[in-house]
């Protein structure tokens, strides 16, 4: 009878499986294995995919240009969200429009909206130059040269996600307790030091969840990639997912992009969790 | 005896009075006006004409279609089967897939014995990997009209290992074009004339091509108030730049009197893509970049095509995409463009020697690149059904309506197709542009001297190293040369991978397209 419980574990192991763990497992087969198009199927390789990778240094570069163009965008999201987060939390004229308008970037879909910046980006038909050149100031190179298009992809990304921190930092501005800020008025401290001192150890939590969850998010950065730059000029905005789609889905290498894709879930879960206990330790206080 | 003959005539009697009702509304009716009812001018009798599709009877079964995104080839796709479906009865699913998934998405299937689609649309330049899993053109579809009508050239394309593989519907190779008006406007042949030291005339080789646009750049040359460019190229890595780059190539590197491979050694498969010829091609195309407008080292076919089309650049060179965008009868540059072999060299590398040759006339190998294809899929349970689609989608009648729009991306590939008073009567170029439309076509598809696709099983993976390289020479961070090895390497471990004697034998086949001659 005590063991029967069990049984009842049985449909939701069975779905964990089949929705989690199956597809995993086949990456990993997959990896050993030479599929190509050529060669289908599963045959036995060895680590021959994974030596490769490790003299792979477009792999290896692309990694690197996506942890900067990641840790670069989210921390840039972070610190706009927060501030646009504190801009409507109290009361000011419109608040409900603002809330609603600050949220519209995430809400359009990814793909569109690359096409989208990619028309205002173009430097010969696009509306951006002309403005910038009514300025008087001179175009901007933005797709062609490989700095400005990596800043291009950044903002694109930037612009996008900027709600989501929006929108997490101002439920937790919301939640917060009025109580200290009654108490912070009390001993006379200025906004300044109610930010530092009340507002942001009340996020701190929030806050670790937020980067971190754009942090995963931002790792996978494709469409934005594949639409406004294909990861030109050169190799300036090919990131390592895009990297992969490449391997994958256009060389048809499907046991190396799936070695790749089994080192870039590795790396992410190292790198996210040092990340994540990094930003625990320097921002969360532990409870009094 | 008598008896017998009686009843029998009799019995027809008996039998014909009985069937006549239901023979009579098909036998006695009269033939539908189909160009009434499609956007066709007129039916053209045939085994796929409207009228025998007409006549076939496929209710209940069900045809499945994998197609490229709307509009090109996809438009043209979803139109003619919803009238096949209208016609038959038929069942018709369109999939419509973007490029960059169209490959993956019919070779999963092939690869897995899914019969997952009945007819397959897709680059003419994937037979070498797909040629495994397609089911050859039967005799019956062969002998039509439209099929004996194909050019040699795009007869040889959809045939391998002497096999017809591919159900040709649509013809593509590369060619030049230029603004006409500026080349014949005297103040423009003055300007040119004072800054060079020569007379302005469509350029022959890469060179004269290369200064042509760096006169004609950063300056309003067509009275509009903005700046005009020299060129427009298709220089954006992963957006067919690769197909671009072969043809600043093939000028140096395809030697008319050397055989044997363009892309390969056939008997080493030794990789030449970083023999002078090609290095040389890479040089002419990253100094281009200094004539192409604002964003023009990150241009996609798209913007290649509204740049020209547009009047914002002087040449281009690519697909008719550009040229047929020029010519919509909105353009305010209609009838003023002309197009023209792709330049050449003088100078031509002979990999035979190992030296450069100096020809007296410019070398200007014709480029029988892409070309949308179809085909039906040997796991097919319909292939009969499928077969009678791709005829309907190629008849006569739909390939000539197809053709008058520009955007289904569908080219001239039957010699009738050759015909400058259809374009003069149907779309109303002038005599003197349609004339030169066809005898450019015509000049490629009887260019003794020609460049193939690499059809070989991994092209995508060949193509993808070729772009990436030449997009690192074009962004600086490589010479040409360094650039182009890296590239000569990365060929060489793919064709470690799959097999030297795998690729030599699908290689054949292209060689022997460009060695008939």
């Amino acid at each position: 009878m005590y063991r029967q419980k069990y049984l009842f574990l049985t449909p939701g192991l069975i779905a964990l499986v089949a929705i989690i763990l199956f597809p995993l497992l086949f990456t990993i087969r997959v990896s050993f294995s030479g599929w190509d198009v050529y060669n289908p199927g599963l045959s036995w390789k060895g680590g021959q995919n994974f030596s490769r990778l490790m003299a792979d240094s477009r792999y290896w570069a692309a990694l690197g240009r996506l942890s900067v163009m990641a840790v670069g965008t989210v921390l840039i999201q972070y610190v706009l969200g927060f501030a646009l987060a504190l801009l409507v939390w109290r009361d000011v004229i419109a608040r409900r429009f603002f809330r609603v308008l600050f949220l519209v970037p995430m809400m359009t879909t990814p793909v569109i909206m690359s096409v989208i910046w990619r028309t205002i980006f173009h430097e010969s038909l696009g509306p951006l130059n002309p403005i910038i050149r009514g300025l008087g100031l001179p175009g901007v190179p933005w797709l062609s040269d490989p700095v400005w298009a990596f800043v291009a992809v950044m903002l694109v990304e930037i612009w996008q996600w900027t709600p989501f921190m929006f929108l997490l930092l101002l439920a937790g501005l919301l939640s917060l307790p009025s109580e200290p800020y009654l108490a912070a008025r009390i001993d006379g401290a200025g906004p300044v030091r109610t930010f530092f001192s009340v507002t942001f150890p009340g996020l701190a939590a929030i806050s670790v969840g937020a980067i971190v969850i754009r942090l995963i998010e931002a790792s996978k950065i494709l469409d934005t990639v594949y639409v406004m730059t294909s990861g030109g000029p050169g190799e300036s905005t090919e990131t390592a997912s895009y990297y992969i789609y490449i391997r994958g889905l256009r060389d048809f290498q499907i046991g190396y992009s799936a070695a790749l894709s089994i080192i870039y879930l590795v790396i992410m879960i190292v790198a996210l969790t040092i990340i994540a206990k990094l930003l625990v330790r320097f921002l969360v206080r532990p409870a009094p | 005896m008598t008896s017998r003959i009686r009843n029998s005539l009799l019995a027809t009697t008996v039998l014909s009075l009985a069937a006549l009702p239901v023979a009579a509304p098909s036998a006695w009716a009269e033939t539908p006006d189909y160009a009434a009812m499609y956007p066709i001018s007129a039916d053209v009798p045939g085994v796929c004409s409207f009228e025998a599709i007409d006549a076939r009877d496929y209710s209940g079964r069900t045809l499945n279609i994998i197609t490229h995104a709307i509009p090109v080839i996809g438009e043209p796709t979803a139109l003619h089967a919803a009238q096949f479906a209208e016609l038959t009865g038929a069942t018709v699913n369109v999939v419509h897939v973007p490029f960059g998934d169209l490959f993956q998405r019919i070779m999963i299937p092939f690869q897995t014995g899914q019969a997952a689609y009945d007819a397959l649309f897709f680059p003419s330049l994937w037979l070498g990997d797909f040629n495994p899993y397609l089911a050859p053109v039967p005799e019956a579809y062969r002998e039509t009209q439209g099929m004996q009508d194909l050019t040699a050239t795009y007869r040889g394309v959809a045939t391998w290992n002497n096999e017809m593989l591919l159900y040709t519907m649509d013809g593509d190779r590369h060619y030049m074009k230029y603004r006409a008006d500026i080349f014949d406007n005297p103040d423009m042949q003055a300007r040119f004339e004072q800054e060079t030291g020569r007379a302005l005339t469509p350029p022959a080789t890469w060179e004269e091509y290369n200064e042509i646009a760096a006169v004609f750049s950063g300056w309003d040359w067509d009275g509009d108030g903005q700046p005009n460019f020299g060129t427009a190229e298709v220089t954006q890595r992963d957006d067919l730049m690769f197909s671009a780059f072969i043809s600043r190539v093939a000028g140096y590197a395809k030697n008319p009197d050397v055989t044997g491979g363009f892309f390969f050694d056939l008997e080493t498969m030794e990789p030449l893509v970083n023999t002078p010829g090609w290095v040389r091609g890479l040089e002419m195309f990253v100094a281009a970049q200094a004539s192409m407008p604002p964003g023009g080292t990150n241009f996609g076919l798209g913007d290649e095509i509204f740049s020209f089309g547009g009047g914002q650049t002087l040449m281009s060179y690519s697909w008719d995409d550009a040229f047929i965008q020029a010519q919509q009868e909105d353009s305010p540059i209609r009838n003023s463009v002309m197009p023209t072999a792709l330049p050449g060299s003088t100078e031509v590398w002979n990999r035979n020697t190992g030296e450069w040759e100096t020809f007296a006339e410019p070398n200007r190998p014709g480029y029988v690149t892409w070309g949308w294809t179809s085909a039906v899929a040997g796991s097919s349970q319909n292939q009969d059904m499928a077969f009678d689609f791709l005829c309907f989608f190629a008849n006569e009648a739909n390939t000539e309506s197809d053709m008058q729009v520009g955007r289904y991306g569908v080219n001239p590939y039957r010699e009738s197709h050759f015909e400058a008073a259809f374009y003069e009567d149907e779309l109303g170029w002038t005599p003197e542009v349609s004339q030169a439309y066809v005898e450019t076509l015509r000049g490629i598809d009887e260019n003794p001297n020609r460049v193939f696709d690499l059809r070989v099983p991994g092209v995508g993976e060949f193509m993808s190293s070729l772009a990436a390289g030449v997009a690192r020479a074009q962004a600086g961070t490589a010479t040409p040369q360094q650039a182009l090895d890296d590239v000569a390497d990365e060929w060489r471990a793919i064709v470690d991978r799959i097999g030297a004697d795998t690729i030599r034998a699908a290689y054949a086949n292209v060689v022997a397209l460009e060695d008939a001659r």
